[in-house]
């Protein structure tokens, strides 16, 4: 392999690195509870939370490293951290 | 090479004089120079302008400490500023007044000549902006420049109305220094 | 080496080197300009506002932002999008780029700014001396000093071409004294427009940021590839010491106009004292020789155009034989009691053969003036060395002991 000056490179190729692997516990959503208040999908730090069509959401867990945020910062505690089964 | 040094308040166009000069010069067929030597930028503050005048390309970059002329534009300057410091003994001290050249009592050798150019000013250009008139005074006492190039220079400055003015009095400050030679 | 530049009077005009700077960035045609004003650069950036304002520089974008650190940071983008890009700065402005100035020359875009060297606080000095650029030695910018408003003009198109050259890669920092030629009224031939065309071709490097092909510029390196970018860009900058100097003359022969390459050379045949300086001081000191040469001092000078890339070969060639050199340096490395010209030039004649003293003068800080007298007594120091040696290596100039 040879470098490129400036440092130069393809973009977005952090996406092969999926950082999934690192949670320990993993966010687990209830739909019933979800308002649509969209702050999980905003403070999410991963860009982890995806909207669905019908304007709820679901979880990338591929990259997800289970920091936690959005259970805590839900206002109707939709969303529960479960310990991950590895 | 001569040197001319500007003495002048903030405000009042030492430095355009210095660069109006050095264009003016230019056009005359030698090589000029000009810079400021700026401190505190605020108006009243006694600032300085350089001009260096050469048949040759000028080189030299520090500032001028033995000037053969030097131009005051206002006479309040003489207080507290030592307008005369280092001017040639050979040189000549223009300043802005209507007092003769006698009444001022300077430390130097060199000729001392008047001009009211704030009259001229007030007459011609309807202000007391005195630079560009006492540009045609130097010329008229000094002849290291003709005024038809200092009035070319201060049109290109200031097209119009206001640069014609201006070269009126520059022409009028000529022609009174002349007479007095 | 030393061409003769013949200047046609009737194509000269009297302008300020700031306006003869802006005129000659507008002639490259750049394709954006950032813009922050700090004295005395201002005026630069003030007369290419006017030009944008006018339609005189199609094709580009004035960015007005909110400080330096923005300015350069605005231009890394624009840069990696592949336009040409200019900005101007002094003084603390630059110092606040300083991590900026890393990333350009990291990411290798090619930006051309011009410094118009001014002291650094504290206590705040608005007036010339080199403290800011040499400060910014390191950060992989070359660095070119002018002595004359027409040379500042000319080192404009110069810097884009030398910088943009595919062997090259590197920003440049185009160095004119503050004050002394950016406020001169003086004559000079304004950048032409048609040979400028033809010496400088359009900008297109290798690789551009384009959302249609993305790329990552300045992408992360760990240790095992860090060194290789380092090495990368200290090859670039060998290969600007011959881009420099083939750009000088290439710029001779269409423009007829030559100031240097690397470095340039006044009366050094014969010469057994040689002066090295850098910037508007040179024309002094050239003033000074003639005067000097009459008397049968035989005195030269070295002008060092280029600091970085430093041109060591050049200046080895020069003092091979001469008998003392004399450094002067508008800046201090505080703790070292001692210039960085003085320094890298002794630095350089280490672990060679060449023997001569070298004496550095650290002079004109925050605008001190240097008169002609300065400079005759330091070579008249250069001569007492010549006869018994150095007794002080390297000191300040013009200092009032009364003061402090």
């Amino acid at each position: 392999m040879k470098i490129v000056p400036g440092a130069v490179c393809e973009a977005g190729t952090s996406r092969v690195n999926k950082t999934g692997g690192w949670r320990t516990f993993k966010p687990v959503y209830d739909y019933d509870k979800c308002i649509k208040c969209k702050l999980c999908e905003l403070l999410c730090p991963d860009s982890s939370v995806l909207p669905k069509e019908d304007g709820y959401f679901e979880f990338d867990y591929d990259y997800c490293k289970g920091c936690g945020i959005c259970a805590n910062e839900c206002p109707k505690q939709a969303i529960t951290m479960v310990l991950e089964e590895k | 090479m001569k040197e001319i040094r500007i003495h002048g308040r903030g405000g009042q166009g030492s430095v355009t004089a210095a660069e109006l000069l050095a264009v003016a010069a230019f056009a005359d067929g030698k090589f000029s120079q000009a810079f400021p030597a700026f401190g505190v930028e605020r108006r009243g503050a006694p600032v300085q302008a350089f001009t260096r005048i050469s048949d040759a390309p000028i080189r030299l970059r520090s500032q001028i400490y033995k000037p053969d002329y030097v131009i005051v534009q206002d006479p309040t300057l003489l207080e507290s500023v030592d307008v005369a410091s280092g001017l040639k003994d050979d040189g000549t001290l223009i300043i802005n007044s209507d007092f003769d050249p006698e009444t001022f009592k300077l430390d130097t050798k060199a000729k001392i000549m008047t001009v009211n150019a704030t009259k001229i000013a007030l007459d011609i250009i309807g202000m007391p902006i005195v630079n560009t008139v006492l540009l045609g005074a130097f010329a008229g006492a000094t002849g290291e420049i003709r005024p038809e190039s200092i009035m070319g220079a201060v049109r290109e400055r200031f097209p119009g109305k206001v640069g014609e003015r201006n070269a009126q009095a520059i022409m009028k400050a000529y022609e009174m220094m002349e007479g007095q030679k | 080496m030393a061409r003769e530049t013949k200047m046609d009077k009737q194509k000269m005009v009297v302008v300020e080197g700031s306006y003869a700077v802006a005129n000659a960035v507008r002639v490259c045609k750049p394709n954006v300009i950032s813009a922050y004003p700090i004295t005395p650069q201002t005026h630069i950036v003030e007369e290419l506002s006017k030009f944008m304002a006018d339609g005189e520089i199609p094709n580009c974008e004035y960015i007005n932002v909110e400080s330096e650190f923005s300015a350069l940071s605005a231009l890394v983008g624009s840069s990696a999008v592949g336009a040409r890009s200019y900005s101007a700065t002094t003084s603390q402005g630059l110092e606040l780029m300083h991590e900026v100035l890393f990333n350009v020359a990291g990411m290798r875009l090619p930006i051309v700014m011009t410094v118009a060297n001014r002291a650094v606080s504290a206590p705040i000095n608005i007036w010339n001396d080199h403290q800011d650029s040499i400060s910014q030695r390191d950060t992989g910018w070359i660095q070119l000093y002018a002595e004359n408003i027409q040379e500042v003009s000319d080192m404009t198109a110069q810097a884009f071409k030398i910088s943009e050259d595919r062997d090259v890669m590197m920003p440049c920092m185009t160095c004119m004294d503050g004050f002394i030629l950016s406020h001169v009224y003086e004559p000079l031939v304004l950048l032409e427009q048609e040979i400028t065309d033809e010496f400088l071709p359009p900008f297109r490097p290798e690789r551009i940021l384009d959302s249609k092909n993305p790329l990552t510029f300045g992408a992360f390196a760990d240790p095992n590839i860090y060194t290789e970018f380092r090495y990368q860009q200290e090859r670039a900058m060998q290969n600007a010491l011959k881009k420099i100097e083939d750009t000088a003359n290439e710029f001779y022969d269409m423009y007829g106009r030559h100031f240097g390459g690397l470095i340039d050379e006044y009366r050094t045949e014969d010469a057994d004292i040689i002066i090295m300086a850098m910037g508007s001081i040179i024309g002094t000191i050239k003033d000074v020789i003639d005067r000097l040469r009459e008397r049968n001092v035989k005195v030269g000078l070295l002008k060092v155009r280029a600091f970085r890339p430093f041109p060591a070969e050049a200046i080895m060639n020069v003092i091979r034989d001469v008998k003392v050199v004399v450094v002067l340096d508008k800046n201090i490395s505080l703790g070292m009691n001692a210039g960085a010209l003085f320094i890298e030039t002794k630095s350089v004649l280490y672990n060679t053969d060449i023997d001569v003293p070298v004496i550095g003068y650290m002079m004109g800080q925050g605008g001190r003036d240097v008169p002609m007298s300065t400079i005759e007594k330091i070579i008249s120091d250069a001569e007492e060395v010549m006869r018994s040696g150095i007794k002080i290596e390297s000191q300040f100039t013009d200092l009032k002991e009364e003061l402090v």
